[in-house]
């Protein structure tokens, strides 16, 4: 792979395993600068212990990874001075009020909340009312906004962001992602892991992890197109019946669903779309399923991952 | 160093803001020393005997009075049979039997010498030994009152250890005198001990347990990634927790002083030089604890573990000279054993510097190789 000399982060060949356990397979892919990467993928998929290496609290087993030009093995000081790091667990101190915590961490790297006023408070403003309280009793949006403020005091050149959403209600991670658009648009580098699909339409590019391998790096957009069969989306009444007769459908290549609708396609790629819909509702009205709708659909970026996760035809999702 | 500043303040404050913690610290050195001070003795203060005085004349009653004059045995029950009496010591009603042979006043105005049986329930060794011992050093004095007036002396033949019998006059005579501590007061020299102890569990469980906590709570890896140095996170780690440990020796003394009237023969410099000394290798040992362990249930764990061969091996409870030989190796290499000797030596005999300077420079380098090994342990990313 080309990398860019003045990419923020360039992972090659990383290899990093637990035992029997293998958390990273040979990893390679670059980061631009300036750009909102996402990583997606499962719980368990590796995505932690790769932030871990980026922030240099893991050494890889093989293969190198430079971040802001600075091996992370060899250059450990310069690259903690100048990231950011939230990590997925809430990690401040839940004794300390909200602006002791964010004291503390700009004191560490030797600068003040007054310095870094500027860049945290879009962030900050919004909890400043609460800065006396104790950390420990912040709702769950609201400790992910004190960690990010956390991060960000020092006026890092990358910011490493391990499944900041998980636990948030869905108000405060769109607001969550708002933010870091806002940051990345004043030339921060962001990386961000998630383990929900929705959110990986929301960044410039996306790596696909699992089982500690990277299945796809593209836009958003185009890996949904990765995806090998045209898409039908079925809505049935009832649906959990109408899962079962798609599944036990011969032709059926991958049923799952999503949401109140459920993505299918089928096995036989040189069918037309029109033939394909008449054969699926005939099959399902003579399965008692009188009430159901089905069209072709663009596959998105959940449908592409479920491909090449490489899902037996009719599995659980 | 700044940062170091930055660090210490964050420390203070999560100690101070934890009321609970506070009050540990400060109430439980206080209580423990007052409890374990008082429960933590060898006496025995009235033990039960059964009485089976075989002989019925002047001198066995004599001899059974005696004992109870003494106020370390309390005539319980008695009767003429030895069977009877070991039923009582069976079920526990008597912790010893004296049995006065008939015949006993007749021996020693004839023989010059006479036998008094005692049968101990031994189950509570230390007691037992201790109960022998008054009851022996009581007949003893009774027998040279005795031979004073009778020319006799007369001898003992305990249940569990056979001492050859005494014959004629006493030619010598054991007179024991208990310097330093002269009335024998267990106090004195327990409390200095148990001092040692509570800077220990306080200096080694607290760091153990704080480290280990922002382990748990995910903030160590938040710090890791920040420019702050190992030597800087562990210094201030360390050093509130050395404050409040010397804090607490100082309540601690306080107690010791106005409660059981310790006394502090030698100089408080040496006492809290030695103090400073040891916590570096106690402080050390919950670093090391720390490193090791991924959660507060381990840290505890291994900790206890650890802290009761320390207590046990320190000669607090059990003299280390009664070691085998391979214990008092183990237990010169702990360093309690020698602060506890520099506490006792300190406070209760006045031992200047030159007196304790090898426990010191013993403190010293424990404290010097203790936090080194830890310090190695302890690594600011995982592997």
């Amino acid at each position: 792979m080309v990398t860019q000399a003045s990419s923020p982060v360039v992972i090659e060949g990383v290899r990093k395993t637990f035992g029997s356990t293998v958390a990273l397979d040979d990893v390679t892919f670059d980061v631009r600068a300036g750009e909102l990467f996402g990583l997606v993928g499962p719980d368990g998929g590796g995505k932690t212990t790769l932030f871990r290496i980026l922030t240099t609290l893991l050494v890889p087993d093989a293969g190198t990874a430079t971040v802001l030009g600075r091996d992370v093995v060899r250059d450990l000081w310069e690259i903690r001075k100048r990231v950011g790091y939230m990590p997925g667990r809430f990690s401040l101190y839940p004794d300390l009020s909200v602006e002791e915590n964010l004291r503390f961490f700009a004191s560490v790297f030797g600068t003040t909340i007054e310095k870094g006023y500027d860049i945290i408070a879009p962030i900050y403003a919004q909890i400043e009312p609460f800065k006396h309280r104790r950390a420990g009793q912040l709702s769950g949006g609201m400790k992910q906004k004190l960690a990010l403020s956390c991060a960000l005091v020092h006026r890092p050149e990358l910011l490493l962001l391990d499944e900041p959403t998980t636990g948030v209600d869905a108000v405060s991670r769109r607001e969550f992602w708002d933010l870091l658009h806002d940051l990345q648009s004043s030339g921060l580098t962001i990386v961000v892991s998630t383990p929900y699909m929705d959110e990986a339409d929301r960044c410039h590019r996306v790596a696909l992890v699992q089982k500690g391998r990277v299945l796809a790096i593209d836009v958003p957009g185009a890996i949904g197109a990765r995806f090998p069969r045209p898409l039908y989306a079925v809505h049935g009444v009832p649906r959990h019946a109408t899962i079962e007769a798609l599944r036990a459908f011969p032709h059926a290549a991958s049923v799952h669903p999503f949401g109140d609708t459920l993505h299918y396609s089928d096995a036989r790629e040189a069918h037309h779309p029109p033939q394909v819909i008449a054969e699926v509702t005939a099959w399902l009205t003579t399965r008692g399923i009188a009430e159901m709708t089905m069209s072709r659909i663009a596959p998105g970026i959940e449908d592409a991952f479920m491909a090449l996760m490489g899902d037996e035809p009719g599995a659980p999702a | 160093m700044r940062a170091l500043r930055f660090l210490l303040r964050k420390e203070f404050l999560q100690i101070f803001r934890d009321p609970a913690l506070v009050r540990m610290l400060f109430m439980i050195p206080v209580v423990q020393l007052l409890v374990l001070s008082n429960a933590a003795t060898f006496e025995v203060k009235r033990a039960r005997m059964y009485v089976v005085d075989q002989d019925a004349s002047t001198m066995s009653r004599s001899v059974v009075d005696r004992l109870a004059a003494s106020g370390r045995f309390a005539r319980a029950a008695s009767s003429g049979s030895v069977p009877l009496g070991d039923e009582a010591l069976m079920r526990r009603e008597v912790e010893l039997i004296v049995v006065i042979p008939a015949g006993f006043e007749r021996a020693i105005v004839r023989e010059h010498r006479a036998e008094v049986q005692l049968q101990l329930n031994a189950e509570d060794g230390a007691a037992a030994a201790v109960t022998q011992a008054y009851a022996r050093e009581i007949l003893v004095r009774y027998a040279t009152d005795l031979s004073a007036q009778l020319t006799p002396a007369l001898s003992l033949a305990g249940a569990r250890v056979e001492r050859p019998p005494m014959r004629g006059h006493p030619a010598v005579q054991v007179r024991t005198r208990g310097w330093y501590n002269a009335e024998l007061d267990y106090r004195h020299y327990m409390v200095p001990g148990i001092l040692v102890q509570l800077l220990t569990i306080v200096g080694t469980l607290l760091t153990a347990m704080n480290i280990v906590r922002e382990k748990e709570a995910g903030t160590l890896d938040q710090l890791n990634v920040t420019p702050v140095t190992k030597s800087v996170f562990i210094a201030a780690k360390l050093i509130p927790l050395w404050v409040i440990s010397m804090v607490v020796l100082s309540i601690g003394l306080v107690v010791a002083k106005v409660a059981f009237g310790v006394p502090m023969r030698g100089s408080l410099f040496l006492v809290f030089g030695g103090a400073a000394l040891y916590l570096v290798a106690a402080l050390g040992i919950g670093l090391w604890v720390s490193a090791v362990t991924e959660t507060q249930q381990q840290a505890m764990f291994v900790n206890f573990s650890f802290l009761m061969v320390y207590l046990l091996m320190s000669g607090l409870f059990t003299p280390i000279s009664a070691m085998p030989e391979w214990a008092q190796w183990v237990a010169r290499f702990n360093p309690m054993m020698h602060y506890i000797s520099l506490m006792r030596a300190v406070m209760l005999k006045g031992a200047g510097f030159v007196d304790v300077a090898r426990q010191l420079a013993v403190l010293a380098s424990a404290g010097v190789v203790v936090l080194t090994i830890a310090v190695r342990q302890y690594h600011k990313r995982s592997a």
